[in-house]
């Protein structure tokens, strides 16, 4: 089946996700989708798919135009996604996770459902019993376990959101055979990732979108340095890097292991120097948000240590496993990317939380002082916002700066997730001013970043992750975008 | 046994049947992702309903009626407010537990004293015969056949047909279950109101087979409750809420019947003891989720430590991983 | 299809969608809804909803006789609210309030048992009653909050369950250890008169139970409004895992926020003991607890809420009373207009929210 969609415009508030994309897949064909996170791909498939609807734009499927409301929709239609995230029940059996949603009687026939599903099964080399309880299989077997049950339902488009984080190599090889198969079979697969590498090991065409814009297309060979510029633009303004390195070494980490459901990091090895930024790049679900937890003392690594330096003798404390309070007492910050549900407290004034925040003065609150230190951190932090604001009242970049705000000095080691995600050039650039200043006291900054021109601009050093590997550490001085592109897409790994 | 020690054991099935209507409501309830913590007062509130229609039209079938509706007109009100207008289950539930025991008192004050109407007991041909089982099981009223029934259809609707299978969707992944064509919020009100129906045929049940309608004195009080502990406790699976529901009533039929043999205790606490007794089985049930728990057993040499896991996890619960969460697609 | 914003309507419409959505406004309509419902609930009995509110009024607030009762039955209940506010504040259900009240009556009751005959002074056996009922109520709240820090049992349940468990111990004291002579009549022997909390001349009302509930509110407004503690327990409650992150230790806040709340329930049971009833009896916690979790509710975290909404449960408590004797109608009718407020402000609050909520749809910023 064909499928084509034009025009596509979506708005989420003041974000247009999808402005004006056009995109058509012939039958028989893999479509790559490449772009970095927020691009909008996903709102597109979303679309697509009928979990939400575009503002306006057409879907013509082998020509016709079809009016897609919700799931269900697109199902009849012969539409199929496979979400990143997999939309199954984990507590329930194989058998009744390919029923729930399929058109079948009050009393479904489980005996010809299995036997269909194992002649499905057996096309691809799959082996997935049909009595076994969803939570019990791995990552990649649920994602097998999906797309088995797409093809049992008709589907002759599928589309696949970033099918390959979380798999095992082998797992990924069985997918990419069957991908291939599929199109053989005369199916139309759309093929979401930002994995260089596997799009174009797969891809029989590849799309590029940047800020919910079409950037072109490109079809084999090739060019892998066109397809960074693509995604990521080129526009990069150098200039001098936010600390003045100094030679003394804050923290070591050394032989780190953290093991997630979704990935395994082996042996992280580096060290922090004082007043050094560190910026962690990668595609979301790398490992980089794992290391950066882990630093802060959320997650507990399974194996290696977290020195922090102490005095010039070089003493260190080993604080990997300690209490998260231990890292806190000890100057290490976190600040999560996910303001609202980790890092503020909803509900909770701007003087409140600052008062919280403070080292306490007896038992009582001190309004007075608790005010006067409010209005004087509002006026240094450039908070639009009175004391009395409730901190949801605030925008996203004023609850940034209230984040920066309430940090207790001393600070040591300054972990953030996605610091200026969100915000206007003008508030990133505030933010960064202020973190330069924890610099120059000499603090360590350790921050993620979804944008490449971010991580380049702010950092002395930059480590790369790519499926829970880590780079060593690269001067940010002798990097290009391109060339972190590559890494970050998979490309260039030894 | 003797056969009055015999009958007298045989009116567990029939002490049991409001606590299964109970409990087999709320576990649809619930399975969907929705608490109906009312359950206290709307089973009070039904049964006062159940047994004023019963008395006035001389019906039994007007009877248990007005009992459904009560009970479903309550659900319904948990379901508007909870998915409708965003408010909390748990504050909707309690507020509607108290507020309808009161109703329940107020209104039916009058019909305190009134005739007894109690259903009359069929006896199942044949069945009734089988030695100790024919007294036991099959000599009973209608309304008590139908929760032996009851356990039975819930069992296969949730286990065995596709409905069932999305309404356990509905209660653990509803944006898995919305990616797949579910209208997860019109169904969660489907089973809500469902569920409340059932429970208020369990109160309808109490005032017209197990006891009768005596205002404050009914007996009523407190097991609505327990049925929402056994729903928890019997893991949201209606056999073993159901066998939750008869070890229940059988701790009661032996508060009754041991009392007796210990003259110095007062009967008044033969009839509180199963209810700490319930909850104490609900500590037992969930204490193998606790971290400290999972800590613990880590730490135990090889062979204690898989008897003791084994053991803590048969007994441990899944509860819906969507319950008393909204649904939002966007 | 792209969607215009809707155009403010300056009708009827506006002005509905205005009384809907003012805080003030929606809170009359609630109430108003809620004596809709109560005069209907009445008519349905055959009787003339007026003449039932004016004995209501008549018995609860009708003569000096009346209003001392009502300060009295005041005290238990503001006790019970104002506690409950340090559980609501921290996110909980102390539903186990009613077993608190009740082990803080038993532990008043235990030690005045034990003390009396002994030489100690009357004031001094209730000073010690009182701590030890505070000590009782706290102690079962501790329990439920071990429950559920360490059992992984929802609160709800666990309060129920130990709900269950004093009723049980309750009636096992007063059947049996503390059954006075002669038949078993559901209570004890009244306590020596020299253990009484002083009453007024002529009435049951005691200054002393009045000022410790005038006292006790006063601790909870300084401690939630004016501590540290009180603003680390609101951070808690609104949002646990962020509380965390800002190093505060939730679960010890949770435990210390239900020994709190047990203290006061532990307090309004003692004086139920030594001011009022001077027995130990069935149901000594007079569903304060239950009734308690609603005026909390309405409170809305406010303590000084606490005080009117709690004196208006109260009086229609005592108010309805009355209704058996002049009117043959059951006194429940109070727990239904108690609740039918709640009820009616729930919805009226989840309707203001849904309006807002529709009509803002663009932060700014």
């Amino acid at each position: 089946m064909d499928v084509e969609l034009i025009n596509i415009h979506k708005r989420f508030g003041k974000v247009h996700a999808n402005n004006g994309i056009s995109l058509t897949v012939k039958s028989g064909t893999v479509q790559g989708i490449l772009g970095e996170n927020g691009a909008g791909k996903s709102t597109l498939m979303k679309i697509l798919s009928g979990f939400i609807q575009a503002d306006s734009g057409d879907i013509l499927l082998d020509g016709k135009k079809v009016t897609i409301h919700s799931p269900a929709d697109s199902v009849k239609l012969g539409i199929g996604m496979l979400h990143q995230d997999p939309q199954d029940f984990p507590p329930m059996k194989v058998v009744d996770n390919l029923i729930i949603g399929s058109p079948m009687g009050l009393f479904p026939d489980r005996k010809k459902i299995i036997r269909e599903f194992e002649e499905l099964q057996k096309q691809f080399n799959f082996s997935i019993s049909p009595e076994t309880y969803v939570d019990t299989l791995t990552v990649g077997e649920r994602q097998q376990l999906e797309i088995l049950r797409l093809l049992w339902l008709g589907a002759e488009v599928l589309i696949l959101d970033e099918p390959t984080t979380g798999i095992s190599a082998s797992q990924k090889d069985l997918l990419f055979a069957t991908i291939r198969k599929l199109a053989a079979q005369g199916k139309a697969i759309l093929f979401v990732s930002h994995k260089l590498d596997e799009v174009e090991a797969l891809c029989s065409q590849v799309v590029v979108f940047r800020q919910g814009i079409n950037m072109g297309s490109m079809t084999p060979p090739y060019q892998t340095d066109k397809l960074v510029e693509m995604m990521f633009g080129k526009s990069i303004v150098r200039s001098e890097n936010v600390c003045e390195k100094q030679e003394d070494k804050s923290f070591e980490i050394e032989e780190l292991r953290i093991d997630d459901v979704r990935l395994a990091i082996r042996d992280v090895n580096f060290c922090i120097q004082k007043g050094e930024v560190i910026g962690l790049a990668g595609m979301e679900g790398s490992g980089q948000a794992l290391i950066l937890r882990a630093l802060a003392g959320i997650l507990r690594p399974t194996g290696g240590h977290i020195y922090m330096i102490e005095g010039a003798d070089g003493g260190r404390i080993d604080l990997a496993g300690k209490h998260y309070f231990t890292y806190r007492d000890h100057g290490i910050h976190f600040l999560p990317a996910a303001r609202l549900e980790e890092g503020l407290i909803q509900g909770l004034s701007l003087a409140e939380h600052f008062a919280l925040a403070e080292e306490q003065t007896g038992f009582m609150v001190d309004r007075d002082q608790v005010e006067n230190l409010s209005k004087k951190r509002i006026t240094d932090f450039n908070i639009h916002g009175t004391p009395e604001s409730r901190i949801e009242e605030l925008s996203g970049g004023n609850q940034q700066r209230a984040e920066l705000a309430l940090m207790r000095d001393p600070l040591r080691l300054l972990l953030l997730e996605h610091p200026t995600r969100g915000l206007d050039i003008e508030s990133a650039m505030y933010i960064w001013g202020k973190l330069k200043q924890r610099c120059e006291d000499g603090a360590s900054i350790v921050f993620i970043s979804s944008d490449l021109d971010e991580v380049i601009h702010y950092s002395d050093r930059i480590l790369v992750f790519y499926g829970g590997k880590v780079s060593p550490a690269f001067e940010a001085s002798s990097v290009t975008i391109d060339m972190l592109g590559q890494l970050i897409g998979g490309k260039g790994w030894s | 046994m003797d056969n009055s020690l015999l009958a007298s054991f045989g009116s567990i099935f029939t002490w049991a049947a409001p606590v299964v209507f109970a409990v087999m409501g709320e576990t649809l309830t619930e399975k969907s992702g929705v608490i109906n913590l009312s359950l206290n007062g709307s089973m009070i509130l039904s049964a006062m309903a159940g047994f004023a229609v019963a008395t006035t039209t001389g019906s039994f079938f007007w009877g248990f009626l007005a009992g459904a509706a009560v009970g479903a007109l309550v659900a319904f009100i948990i379901a508007f407010m909870s998915i409708g207008l965003k408010q909390s289950q748990v504050a909707v539930g309690y507020v509607l537990t108290l507020a309808t025991k009161s109703l329940a008192y107020f209104l039916g004050a009058p019909f305190v004293g009134k005739p007894v109407m109690q259903l009359s007991l069929v006896k199942i041909p044949f069945l009734d015969q089988l030695p100790i089982l024919g007294p036991v099981i099959f000599n009973k009223d209608i309304v008590t056949y139908l929760s032996y029934l009851l356990v039975i259809v819930c069992y296969i609707w949730v286990f065995k047909t596709s409905k069932g299978l999305i309404l356990q969707g509905i209660g653990e992944q509803p944006a898995a279950a919305f990616v797949r064509g579910a209208n997860v919020n019109r169904l969660r009100y489907i089973y809500t109101i469902i569920g409340g129906a059932l429970v208020g045929i369990g109160g309808a049940q109490y005032s017209l087979s197990v006891k009768t309608w005596n205002g404050q004195l009914t007996g009523i009080d407190g097991i609505g409750w327990i049925a929402l502990a056994i729903t928890i406790f019997g893991s949201w699976h209606p056999v073993r809420g159901a066998l939750g529901s008869y070890f229940f009533v059988l701790l009661q039929w032996l508060g009754i019947t041991l009392q007796p043999l210990m003259p110095n205790v007062n009967s008044r606490i033969f009839q509180v003891a199963p209810f700490p007794l319930m909850i104490l089985a609900l500590l037992f049930v969930n204490i193998g989720s606790a971290d400290w728990v999972e800590r613990t057993l880590a730490g135990l040499p090889e062979g204690g430590r898989k008897f003791v896991s084994r053991l803590i996890r048969g007994m441990r619960t899944h509860s819906p991983a969507a319950l008393g969460t909204p649904f939002d697609n966007e | 299809m792209v969607t215009k914003p809707a155009e403010r309507p300056e009708s009827t419409g506006g002005l509905i969608r205005t009384l809907l959505t003012n805080r003030f406004s929606s809170i009359v309509i609630a109430v108003l809804l809620s004596l809709a419902a109560t005069w209907i609930v009445i008519s349905v009995m055959g009787v003339e909803p007026v003449r039932v509110f004016s004995i209501m009024l008549n018995g609860s607030v009708g003569s000096v006789d009346a209003v001392t009762q009502l300060l009295q039955s005041w005290v238990p209940l503001v006790l019970a609210s104002s506690g409950l506010l340090f559980t609501f504040t921290a996110g909980l259900w102390n539903i186990g309030m009613e077993g608190q009240i009740e082990m803080g009556a038993i532990f008043a009751y235990g030690a005045i048992h034990f003390l009396s005959g002994t030489p100690l002074s009357g004031p001094l056996v209730i000073i010690i009653a009182t701590f030890s009922g505070m000590l009782g109520g706290a102690l079962w709240a501790y329990l439920v909050g071990l429950l559920k820090n360490y059992g992984n049992v929802n609160e709800i349940f666990g309060g129920l369950g130990f709900n269950f468990i004093a009723d049980a111990v309750l009636l096992f004291l007063v059947y049996g250890p503390w059954k006075p002579a002669g038949v078993a009549q559901g209570s004890t022997k009244m306590i020596e008169s020299q253990y009484w909390l002083p009453q007024l001349p002529g009435s049951y009302l005691s200054l002393w139970a009045l000022g410790a509930a005038i006292v006790g509110i006063l601790i909870v407004a300084v401690v939630l409004k004016g501590t540290y503690f009180g603003l680390k327990l609101k951070a808690v409650g609104k949002n646990a895992k962020a509380s965390f992150m800002m190093g505060i230790p939730t679960s010890r806040y949770m435990l210390l926020s239900f020994i709190l709340c047990g203290l006061f329930a532990g307090l309004a049971g003692s004086i139920q003991v030594t001011g009022f009833l001077h027995v130990l009896r069935n149901s000594i916690s007079g569903s304060y607890g239950y009734v308690g979790l609603m005026v909390g509710m309405l409170a809305n975290y406010q303590p000084w809420v606490v005080v009117p909404i709690s004196l208006v449960f109260t009086a229609l408590s005592k108010g309805a009373t009355g209704l058996g004797i002049d009117l043959r109608l059951d006194s429940n009718l109070s727990g239904v207009i108690q609740g039918l407020l709640v009820i009616f402000v729930l919805l009226m609050e989840g309707v203001r929210n849904r309006l807002s909520r529709g009509s803002k749809g663009i932060s700014h910023g």
